[in-house]
């Protein structure tokens, strides 16, 4: 017989769920959790400043790895706090598990101090949630948790513990298996078989990847899938990295700030094949106009995905990994000389960037300068604006689970505290950090974190002093009347970083950028480095919000265009 | 592999002219929340609700009355997906429990 209390408990279990990372803030309600966790050889404690980025910082560890990440918050405003980045994961579909504080069982519906309904305010943003309501119930909740998070479309799962369950004593006569990843359902075989019949019949097809790839391992799959059937193939902010920037039959991202070649292709298009990918109004624009002539395939986890926002002529409802893999025997290869010699003729006509553009000293160039440099072992996080586009548009990612950014949310300061998860995760490899003015000073208490763990992180701020994407919406759309977007004092980033502890640099104006970003490069632990961006400085090509993609504003040779 | 609940199909009767969705649940106080929120969250609209325990408590069986004939695989499928959820039986033509109901309101 094993006798203990509901904290050590729940310590004991995620120990064997092989979890050695918890990023948390501890507090009135979870105090006797923390008691636990020290006593524990296994997991280390990584202390945030706000639970927002404890939140954030698990979703790193999860993005980068896979595994599920795990945090803590106390009850009340540590519940509040952590349910944005709760929510972040829940419209990416990361795997995370949260545990907060909850004030006495007693005390649960009598408004006492520093409780809410954490239960009921976590329900919408979660895969699944607990109230637990005896400290036996852990044993059967924490392993589920696990398996919920992590099986078929992964996602975040929420466990509130009222306080006098964490210190009630619970005996029991052996410990639960571990929770995990359940064996994802697979396609049915006579729809795959119609779904090669429609792509070997395709004259104009493009496959697009999402992130269910990623989530999926499906990676390489997909790509013998795309040169077998020489498939062009576009990825979505979160399927970035699936196939390699440089393939020759990559797109690049498709949808609002997409080169204007991918959206004009895909207007085109006979077959849509979705992979992973949601159609989401980022990626779809107006969702009746998008792919207006083609025929769909959409192959998901998830069966309430298919045919949500676009109807599925064939709907693969399983296993990307496994429907990708048994899709592969059945497609004929074809060369399409025709589809692809037209992409290619609108690639050369619209390219995403002109030379001109990419020199440093632009946002593309200083993008692909630190790409450069970085190499290609590298993790990039991003936050949520301009630089995030820019950086999807540009950065040569050539492998999943490279870049980490919040897609679906669209949190800004998500950045920082990912990239301190991805770092704690892989501390060998350098993980870069793309964020602006705005993004950072929403989550700029986590750069103590960052020195604490001396996280191997490079911060990147682009610094346009402006909210830029909520700015270029007012200039195109708001009669360029620019209000609450500019911020009217200058902030002195590195004197600010330097006060954390951390290595920090400002470049000026006229200094030489590449040997800044070379010294950037080489310091060992966390470094920033301030660059200063025009805020003229916009991100194109841009379909206006619920336009049609085939409507894109500016870009290189825009004017060519007559659209 | 993760399961979702099944769904029955059955035409019994025709009571009210609304389809109903007789769903077996896990009984804790939160099961409600999650049925009623999905449908408040995705926009649907949910006429009627009748629920009572089963089993000793340990499960509930919850008939929604719903009026959303275009979105309805949609919402079969969101319901689907509740860890709670234990059953579904989907009544086209409606179901006699909301019938009497009337004499009451």
């Amino acid at each position: 017989m094993f006798t203990m209390n509901g904290a050590q408990l729940i310590v004991g279990l995620l120990e064997r769920q092989g979890i050695t990372t918890i990023a948390g803030i501890p507090g009135g309600a979870n105090l006797p959790l923390y008691d636990a966790l020290y006593q524990s050889t296994r997991i280390r404690h990584v202390l945030c400043r706000h639970e927002q980025g404890a939140g954030f910082l698990a979703q790193g560890i999860a993005r980068s790895t896979g595994a599920a990440g795990v945090c803590f918050a106390t009850s009340g405003p540590g519940a509040t706090n952590i349910l944005t980045a709760v929510a972040d994961a829940y419209l990416d579909s990361i795997p995370i598990v949260c545990i907060t504080g909850q004030v006495p069982s007693a005390l649960i519906g009598t408004d006492a101090f520093q409780e809410v309904d954490t239960y009921g305010m976590s329900i919408p943003i979660t895969k699944h949630n607990y109230l637990v309501r005896s400290a036996d119930e852990l044993l059967r909740i924490i392993p589920k948790a696990f398996e919920l998070a992590l099986s078929g479309r992964p996602g975040p799962v929420l466990i509130d513990v009222p306080k006098d369950i964490q210190t009630a004593t619970v005996s029991f006569a052996e410990w639960p298996e571990p929770g995990c990843r359940q064996e994802p359902p697979v396609a049915d075989q006579a729809m795959l078989l119609e779904a090669a019949a429609m792509i070997n019949r395709a004259r104009r097809p493009i496959l697009c990847l999402g992130g269910g790839i990623i989530h999926a391992g499906a990676a390489e799959e997909a790509r013998a899938v795309v040169e077998k059937g020489s498939l062009p193939t576009a990825m979505t902010l979160m399927g970035l990295g699936s196939l390699p920037a440089g393939h020759s039959l990559s797109l690049g991202m498709l949808g609002m700030h997409a080169a204007r070649s991918t959206n004009m292709a895909l207007q085109d298009c006979d077959l849509f094949i979705a992979a992973g990918a949601r159609f989401d109004d980022r990626a779809t624009g107006k969702i009746v106009e998008f792919c207006p002539a083609a025929h769909i395939i959409h192959m998901d986890i998830d069966p309430s995905e298919v045919s949500k926002l676009k109807n599925a002529h064939v709907g693969l409802v399983g296993d990307v990994k496994e429907s990708l893999g048994r899709l592969l025997p059945l497609i004929g290869r074809d060369e399409r000389k025709i589809w692809r010699n037209r992409i290619e003729l609108l690639q050369e006509l619209y390219p995403m960037a002109s030379p001109a553009a990419i020199i440093p000293d632009t946002p593309y160039g200083l993008i692909l300068k630190v790409a450069e440099l970085a190499g290609e072992e590298c993790f990039v996080a991003t936050d949520v604006g301009k630089h995030q586009m820019w950086t999807a548009q540009v950065y040569p990612f050539n492998r999943p689970r490279q870049l980490l950014t919040s897609g679906g949310l669209g949190t800004m300061g998500f950045g920082l505290p990912a990239a301190i998860g991805a770092s704690l995760a892989h501390p060998e490899r350098p993980v870069i950090l793309f964020t602006g003015d705005g993004s950072l000073q929403m989550n700029i208490q986590e750069l103590a974190t960052a020195v604490e763990q001396q996280a191997n992180i490079k911060i990147i701020v682009m610094n346009n002093n402006s909210l830029g994407l909520v700015r270029q919406q007012q200039n195109l759309f708001y009669e360029r009347q620019f209000f609450a977007s500019d911020f009217r004092i200058d902030i002195d980033f590195a004197a600010i970083a330097k006060g954390f502890g951390m290595t920090a640099f400002n470049a000026a104006v006229d200094c030489r950028l590449e040997s800044l970003l070379e010294r950037v490069m080489a310091v060992k632990g966390p470094c920033l480095v301030n660059v200063p961006i025009a805020k003229e400085e916009e991100v194109y090509p841009m379909v206006p919000p619920g336009a049609s993609n085939s409507f894109m504003l500016g870009g290189c040779n825009a004017e060519k265009c007559g659209c | 592999m993760q399961k979702n609940a099944d769904v029955e199909r059955r035409q019994v009767r025709a009571g009210s002219a609304m389809m109903v969705l007789e769903l077996t649940v896990n009984n804790h106080p939160g099961v409600m929340s999650h049925i009623c929120g999905l449908f408040s969250r995705r926009a649907y609209n949910l006429e009627g609700i009748v629920c009572v325990p089963i089993a000793n408590g340990e499960i509930s069986r919850m008939w929604l009355q719903i009026n959303e004939e275009q979105k309805l695989d949609q919402v079969i499928k969101q319901v689907q997906k509740l860890p709670d959820v234990l059953g579904i039986v989907r009544h086209d033509a409606g179901h006699e429990i909301f019938t009497g109901l009337s004499t009451f309101v």
